[in-house]
């Protein structure tokens, strides 16, 4: 290791903790502006921390009482978990195998490519047969049907790092295992899969983060609580027409805590799964 | 053995019963209203549940929407069999809801009582082709909302009866150094920089179509965007009005940092709550100014109505909750934020206690409301007018070219 | 086992993947493309033939070039400010600092942040009134007056570019740090002995590594950025006098506020061959810069 003079020490410091602010602040600020009481909030100059703590807005959004705000955020929330969930499930069922297949026989790997390279085309080039595909088959505004859509961005997405992780696992440990008498589905379920776990694991994170995140069907193809996710919701509340900033900072809390838990404890296996899908390609 | 089957008989009937027992069958019913602060989610609701005790066999989902979403959130449910049942819509859309047949024409449900007790103009929010598609339920213009405590520190004896009385009033009260810029509009590029844009258009007389063609790129529609430009371009409105809605008007109104502010009824009694606002007891409201010799006062028709969709499964049901919403006895509880549609409840004393200046303003405001344009292409014709008002504001086009170009994007 | 056989075997196990993609992707492309010729409204008439005229209108009007250059400078400006920023927190964090393994951890925070949470979060940020940013530039004396960043043109789309950089260049720098580790440290170290600069060894030793990783993130952020639709919606609507409208939110306001799903149709296939050709070109730069190295 090289030795760095003081100076170089410092600044290599100085710009550490530029770059903490930078990463930190905007998610600090909406967490103070999430237990701000509104004055505090309008004040100026602006108050950085509240006089008071003001935790009300959580027991607005969480309450469960019917027919109030609290059930509508709350029944998104569960949307949100349904559809991310359904989409992630069904993601990898269709995605292994192939991945698989594909891993293994390279004849078939263009289709792949193919698959891929659905990635590229922009939601609003399927919205509107999707949406007239929804309403004929009666999936609109229903989770299921917004399921089944986010799969056109979950399951390319899927293979692809499926294959990546088939790809390090070396072929002599199936034709050994092949050698010995084992069927496929023998080899597959237990040597194969078992290997593949960490990146059976990483993708479906990725998929589950992607689900949650995703906005633009959930907009056109959801309208009221039986279908509704978060994302929308939380776009609802940010349009301009509800001036509770503290209320719409809550929100956006509740609904980055889980994708920032998974984010913070799985980093390994994410950034892992990112740059090994990246490097092979 | 006959008493066997007797009994056997007796208990499936009790059953059958208690299975299909119509007292049992609940209705469900979806309704979309808009997330605003009048009527507030919290007044719907409360309204609904009031409605759901009076009629415990129908049960009301409800959903909110941004104003931004409510017309696109109630056309894509067209496409869902189980979509909404009741739908808020804008004066504006009657029109394209009736030839898209989004909205089931209800003229033979309303009833004499209706007729004669809704004030004629309200009327025209539901209406289209001489048929009418819903009640109204919201009763809206803008009106101009004032700081008395401001006007009266600068000297001016009354609020402005003219839009260039406003100019001049604001000029004083910039020039004594009480607010650097006095106006406060709602010109962000969304529907409500085309109220405010209205409101100024009825006051210089002018009209957006004229024989099915765009009619407002000269006269009092290119008047009235002159006047924003300049009210805009003198530093005497708030310059961050271009990104402004209604909910930034009220807060910045509020927070005593306007001493003048072009908004709706929900302002008046919101703004004098002490407990959110730093000028309650000091808001005034008039009816929105006119143009010397050409108008006394101006206004927009910003009212709004509840309709039954085509697709709706329960018609009856939907419009029983209609009829519940829009009632006299509805509208007169929750008053304080919205004026009923019912002619006798202005001379209501329990209506007008306490907020007497406002039913004033509304008596001559209400009647003076003048139609944004009724087209099945209102969409189009408003997007391409908010881009004009913008693109003029910025200084990116002349007021007269930018309203050409909007005649050209109309769709018309 | 013959060859033959195996790639039997393979398309079978591909059999529901290509059955999804299918019905969710294949079906849904076609008849966009069937309903670009047609004049076929959102909701009620099916519509008929057409022609080329909705391409024809959509060409030759004035909003499609206007949303063209936004997209194009919202595109090149974030994916560039991501790329460099990025490249340099990860050269950052590859150095040895106090509370490096919590800062690597903290940079997931951005990214793991849902779009629409991100675009309302600075969506308040840049309250003209009450925004923080606001705030605390005037409360360091930076500025004197508060500003109206997302409702000026000039700084609306810039201010889209920054909340949209916040929140993904982390993910290059965390992309690049990975590429870094595994730069040997012979290698390095051998390129100091033989007195190379800062910006040499960086370029010859260092960039080879770095980027295969980073042009897959180029790609990907690239195309992303040509298709963003959720950021601007939520924070400016296409506003202030359009000047930040993409052409994502064109097709929406077309196919969808409008109800006029034939011409945005053919608008959604003109966004997708310019996505395609932006990708077939990073894809034959992509193998000239391989097969040069």
């Amino acid at each position: 290791m090289e030795r760095r003079s003081l100076t170089a020490a410092i600044l290599v410091h100085l710009a550490a903790l530029l770059l903490l602010v930078v990463i930190l602040a905007p998610v600090v600020w909406l967490f103070v502006m999430s237990i701000s009481s509104t004055p505090d909030l309008i004040a100026k100059p602006l108050h950085w921390w509240p006089e008071t703590v003001d935790l009300s807005r959580y027991g607005v959004l969480l309450s469960s009482a019917v027919n109030s705000a609290g059930q509508a955020f709350v029944a998104s929330l569960f949307n949100s978990l349904k559809v991310a969930g359904m989409a992630t499930v069904a993601a990898l069922i269709v995605a292994i195998p192939s991945a698989w297949a594909v891993s293994r026989t390279p004849a078939v790997g263009w289709s792949l490519y193919a698959v891929i390279a659905t990635y590229m085309l922009p939601p609003v080039a399927l919205a509107v047969p999707l949406y007239m595909a929804l309403s004929w088959i009666g999936l609109l505004n229903n989770v299921f049907g917004l399921a089944l859509v986010y799969l056109t961005i979950l399951a390319p997405f899927t293979t692809w790092l499926m294959k990546s992780g088939f790809d390090s696992i070396p072929r002599e440990i199936e034709s050994a295992a092949t050698m010995d008498g084992a069927r496929l589905d023998q080899v597959l379920r237990l040597i194969t899969l078992p290997l593949a776990a960490p990146v059976m694991a990483t993708a479906a994170l990725f998929a589950f983060l992607l689900a949650w995140d995703e906005f633009f069907y959930a907009l056109l193809f959801t309208s009221d609580q039986r279908a509704k996710t978060l994302t929308v919701a939380i776009a609802d509340l940010a349009g301009g027409r509800v001036s509770d900033y503290g209320l719409i900072a809550t929100a956006g809390v509740l609904a980055a805590l889980p994708p920032l838990v998974i984010g913070l404890f799985m980093q390994r296996a994410l950034i892992s799964g990112l740059t090994s899908g990246g490097v092979k390609g | 053995m006959l008493k066997t089957v007797q009994t056997a008989l007796l208990g499936a009937t009790l059953l059958g019963a208690a299975l299909f027992s119509p007292a049992h069958a609940e209705t469900k019913i979806n309704a979309l209203f808009m997330a605003q602060a009048a009527y507030s989610e919290a007044d719907v609701r409360a309204m609904t549940d009031a409605f759901t005790k009076a009629n415990p066999d129908v049960s009301v989902n409800l959903e909110f929407v941004p104003y931004e979403g409510l017309h696109d959130k109630t056309v894509l449910a067209q496409g869902s069999g189980g979509g909404y049942d009741v739908v808020l819509f804008d004066v504006i859309w009657p029109a394209e809801y009736a030839t898209n047949k989004v909205l089931t024409d209800v003229t033979d449900k309303i009833t004499g009582d209706m007729k004669s007790g809704v004030l004629p103009g309200a009327w025209t929010t539901v209406e289209y082709d001489g048929k009418r598609y819903g009640m109204p339920w919201i009763l809206d213009t803008k009106y101009l909302f004032y700081n008395k405590e401001i006007l009266e520190k600068a000297g001016i004896k009354a609020p402005p009866k003219t839009w260039a009385e406003l100019s001049e009033q604001a000029k004083i009260i910039k020039d004594k150094g009480l607010l650097a810029t006095p106006i406060a509009w709602s010109w962000s590029q969304a529907e409500a920089a085309i109220c405010d844009y209205t409101t100024l258009v009825s006051a210089y007389g002018g009209s957006f179509i004229k024989d099915g063609k765009p009619a407002f790129q000269t006269g009092g529609g290119l008047d009235a965007l002159n006047y924003m430009v300049d009210s805009y371009k003198s530093g005497l409105t708030n310059p961050n009005s271009k990104e402004f809605l209604e909910e930034d008007v009220r807060r910045v109104f509020q927070n005593g940092e306007a001493a003048f502010a072009l908004n709706w009824t929900y302002m008046y009694n919101m703004a004098n709550d002490p407990k959110d606002s730093k000028v309650a007891g000091k808001v005034g409201v008039v009816p929105a100014p006119g143009v010397e010799g050409k108008s006394t006062v101006s206004a927009v028709n910003g009212s709004m109505g509840l309709g039954i969709t085509s697709t709706s499964k329960h018609p009856d049901e939907a419009w029983k909750y209609i009829t519940f919403m829009t009632s006299q006895a509805t509208q007169n509880q929750y008053a304080k934020l919205s004026l009923p549609i019912w002619t006798s409840s202005y001379d209501d004393p329990a209506v007008s206690k306490g907020q007497e200046e406002l039913i004033a303003a509304a008596k001559i405001g209400l009647a003076a409301m003048y139609p944004r344009p009724t087209t099945p292409k209102y969409q189009e014709l408003s997007t391409a007018l908010q881009q004009a008002v913008q693109e003029s504001l910025l200084g990116q086009e002349k007021p007269e070219e930018a309203l050409k170009t909007a005649a050209e994007n109309s769709g018309l | 086992m013959t060859s033959n056989w195996i790639t039997t075997r393979a398309w079978f196990l591909m059999l529901p993947l290509l059955i999804v993609m299918i019905a969710v992707i294949g079906w849904p492309l076609v008849d966009t493309v069937r309903l670009s010729f047609t004049d076929a409204k959102l909701v009620g008439t099916e519509g008929s033939f057409v022609g080329l005229d909705n391409y024809a209108k959509i060409l030759s009007g004035s909003n499609f070039q206007r949303t063209l250059i936004t997209t194009f400078w919202f595109a090149v400006l974030s994916v560039a400010a991501e790329m460099v920023i990025g490249v340099l927190a990860a050269l950052l964090l590859n150095q040895q600092f106090y509370g490096r393994s919590v800062l690597r951890a903290l940079m997931i925070l951005p990214w793991a942040l849902p779009t629409v949470v991100n675009a309302t979060l600075w969506r308040l940020i840049y309250n003209p009134e009450y925004g923080a940013l606001n705030a605390a530039l005037m409360q360091m004396g930076l500025i004197d007056a508060y500003r109206s960043w997302l409702g000026e043109p000039g700084t609306a789309l810039a201010s889209l570019i920054v909340a949209d950089c916040w929140k993904n260049f982390p993910l290059v720098a965390l992309i690049a740090l990975a590429a870094l580790q595994a730069v040997p440290r012979d290698i390095t170290a051998a390129s100091m002995v033989d007195g190379a600069g800062a910006w040499s060894r960086f370029r010859f030793v260092i960039m080879p590594y770095l980027a295969g990783p980073l042009m897959v993130a180029l790609v990907l952020r690239t195309i992303e950025a040509f298709k963003v639709f959720d950021i601007i919606w939520v924070m400016t609507r296409g506003g202030p006098a359009n000047s930040t409208r993409t052409l994502s939110i064109l097709v929406y306001q077309e196919a969808f506020s409008f109800q006029r799903a034939g011409s945005g149709a053919s608008l959604a296939l003109i966004v997708t061959l310019l996505v395609t050709v932006l990708a077939v070109a990073y894809a034959a730069l992509i193998r000239k810069s391989a097969g040069a190295s």
